[in-house]
């Protein structure tokens, strides 16, 4: 399965293996990864599920749709390599992608 | 009460409130007990994907769970399920559970939720008809839920038109039956709801406004329902989405104050300071509308809760957020951010033709809700405004030149 990189604003890792087909977002909240709040449940909705992108990754991970980029405009401390976990789906490609969390979500 | 004398917590009810409500206890540094009794057989699971993903096959159940089974034991949360709590002794600090074991508590969170209203009708417990609240409930639904199936539903506030929504994606003929004349009455204004009104009718979808379901027809399965003026729809499967009843019994016999809901103060306490009450069967005054007492029906509402009861348990403070909702219907995202109720007059901006605008609504100068139909940008920024008391002029608003990021940016 591949492997996920979280890494809190404090700088504490969390190495997650989550299947494909799961979201960023989801496998950081089965695991109680701390800064990912997610209350919609990835249905877009709640824009509390904000991560940094480590840049090398960012091709892999592809663009953020209008609707996820609408949301990540009112999203705190945003940067060009933000995006909305709920919306990056797992896959063998992203084996190994590292994201880093917002000092908070809301 | 303090922290070092809240050795035990016992949640009653495990959906995604009780669920959230052990997760912030122990990520807030608690360390005792706790234990979390609920009567379906799995773990806390997103009741809003049932409506929606689930009910239409794109989600496994072990994905709808909110965290995996494994992790309360993990975290050390005796999690007792499928159990149901029979009586509490506010005496002496204790919960019975069915089979007579009583379980000891220091701080107690009801988080039992709302019951699905039965149709009273004759009928109504026909093979075929169903309620809408649990998986299971939709895991027995999806089972006849097959193309050309005919399917009545009968109510049309979020779950009805959702459930519609889905059913008419996967083939299904779909009449909706709506006592008021108009869907979405509690939810929205007459102006959205004729917007998902005509959307829905655009997707095949039939109405019956204004109808009085009187008998539902069949003899062991449905065949269909019957209206007072006499017009008959056939049907094959019989969904019922007309609201819930929160679930106070436990609430009630041990004496807490009850009026559709516990009634708790805005950290969510009840009238016995050791218990709290979260989620859909709680009523408390609203930060951000002058102490209104509320009972919300929402993910927000439930999380919302449960970080609220969790810090007051551990003496934290907790930031209180402006209420949200959702509804995905077709390829329309209704996200709704603070309390319509109370309105005087609604704003646009965007116009319902591009499927993409969102309602302000006002009471006086003040901004008090949104109703944002694919724009996620108004309804954050909204959101925004009513968490911090903000308001924006009407005329700055329907103002679609002015970017909703720079309105906020510069609302006072």
């Amino acid at each position: 399965m591949p492997k996920i990189t979280y890494i809190e604003h404090s700088g504490k890792e969390h190495v997650i293996e989550a299947p494909n087909g799961q979201t960023v977002m989801e496998a950081a909240v089965k695991h109680a990864v701390p800064g990912i709040d997610a209350d919609c449940g990835g249905a877009c909705a709640c824009a509390t599920c904000h991560v940094y992108v480590d840049p090398q990754w960012l091709d892999k991970t592809g663009e953020a749709s209008s609707m996820e980029q609408s949301m990540l405009d009112f999203a705190n401390d945003v940067e060009d390599n933000s995006r909305l976990s709920c919306q990056i789906k797992i896959s063998d490609a992203l084996d190994g992608l590292v994201v880093r969390l917002p000092k908070s979500q809301h | 009460m303090s922290t070092g004398e809240i050795k035990r917590v016992i949640i009653v009810g495990a959906g995604q409130a009780g669920g959230e409500t052990a997760q912030r206890l122990r990520q807030g540094g608690f360390a005792g007990d706790i234990t979390m009794i609920g009567e379906e057989p799995c773990a806390p699971y997103q009741r809003p994907p049932l409506s929606k993903a689930y009910l239409k096959g794109d989600l496994s159940m072990e994905r709808l769970l909110l965290r995996p089974s494994s992790v309360y034991a993990e975290e050390k949360v005796s999690f007792l399920s499928p159990l149901r709590a029979v009586w509490i002794d506010r005496a002496n600090r204790k919960v019975r559970v069915e089979g007579g074991r009583e379980l000891p508590y220091d701080a107690l969170v009801l988080a039992t939720g709302a019951r699905p209203r039965k149709l009273p009708l004759v009928g109504a417990d026909l093979e075929g008809v169903h309620l809408f609240r649990t998986a299971a409930d939709v895991d027995r639904i999806r089972e006849r839920f097959k193309p050309d199936a005919k399917l009545v539903v009968v109510g049309a506030g979020f779950i009805g038109l959702e459930v519609a929504a889905v059913a008419r994606q996967c083939g299904l003929s779909v009449t909706v039956i709506e006592t008021a004349v108009r869907p979405l009455a509690r939810v929205t204004s007459p102006e959205v709801a004729g917007f998902f009104l005509d959307e829905h009718t655009r997707q095949g979808v039939r109405f019956v406004l204004g109808g009085q379901p009187a008998v539902i027809k069949g003899q062991e399965r449905v065949t269909g329902v019957a209206l007072a003026d006499g017009m008959e729809i056939e049907a094959d499967l019989v969904i019922a989405g007309i609201g819930v009843t929160p679930e106070t019994t436990l609430a009630q016999q041990c004496g807490l104050s009850v009026e559709d809901g516990i009634i708790t103060d805005a950290r969510c306490r009840t009238s016995d300071p050791a218990i709290f009450a979260i989620g859909d069967c709680a009523r408390r005054p609203m930060t951000h509308y002058d102490g209104r007492v509320c009972r919300l029906e929402s993910v927000h509402n439930a999380v919302e809760g449960a970080k609220i009861a969790a810090a007051a348990i551990l003496e934290q403070q907790q930031p209180v957020e402006a209420p949200w909702f959702w509804s995905d219907q077709y390829d329309l995202k209704l996200q709704i951010a603070g309390l319509f109720q109370g309105y005087d007059h609604v704003v646009f901006r965007g116009v319902m033709a591009d499927r993409a605008f969102a309602a302000f609504y006002y009471m006086g100068d003040r901004l008090i809700a949104v109703d944002a139909v694919n724009r996620p940008g108004e309804y954050l920024g909204a959101k925004m405004l009513i968490q911090t008391g903000r308001t924006v002029a009407p005329d700055v608003i329907e103002d679609m030149s002015r970017p909703m990021k720079e309105i906020v940016a510069q609302a006072r």
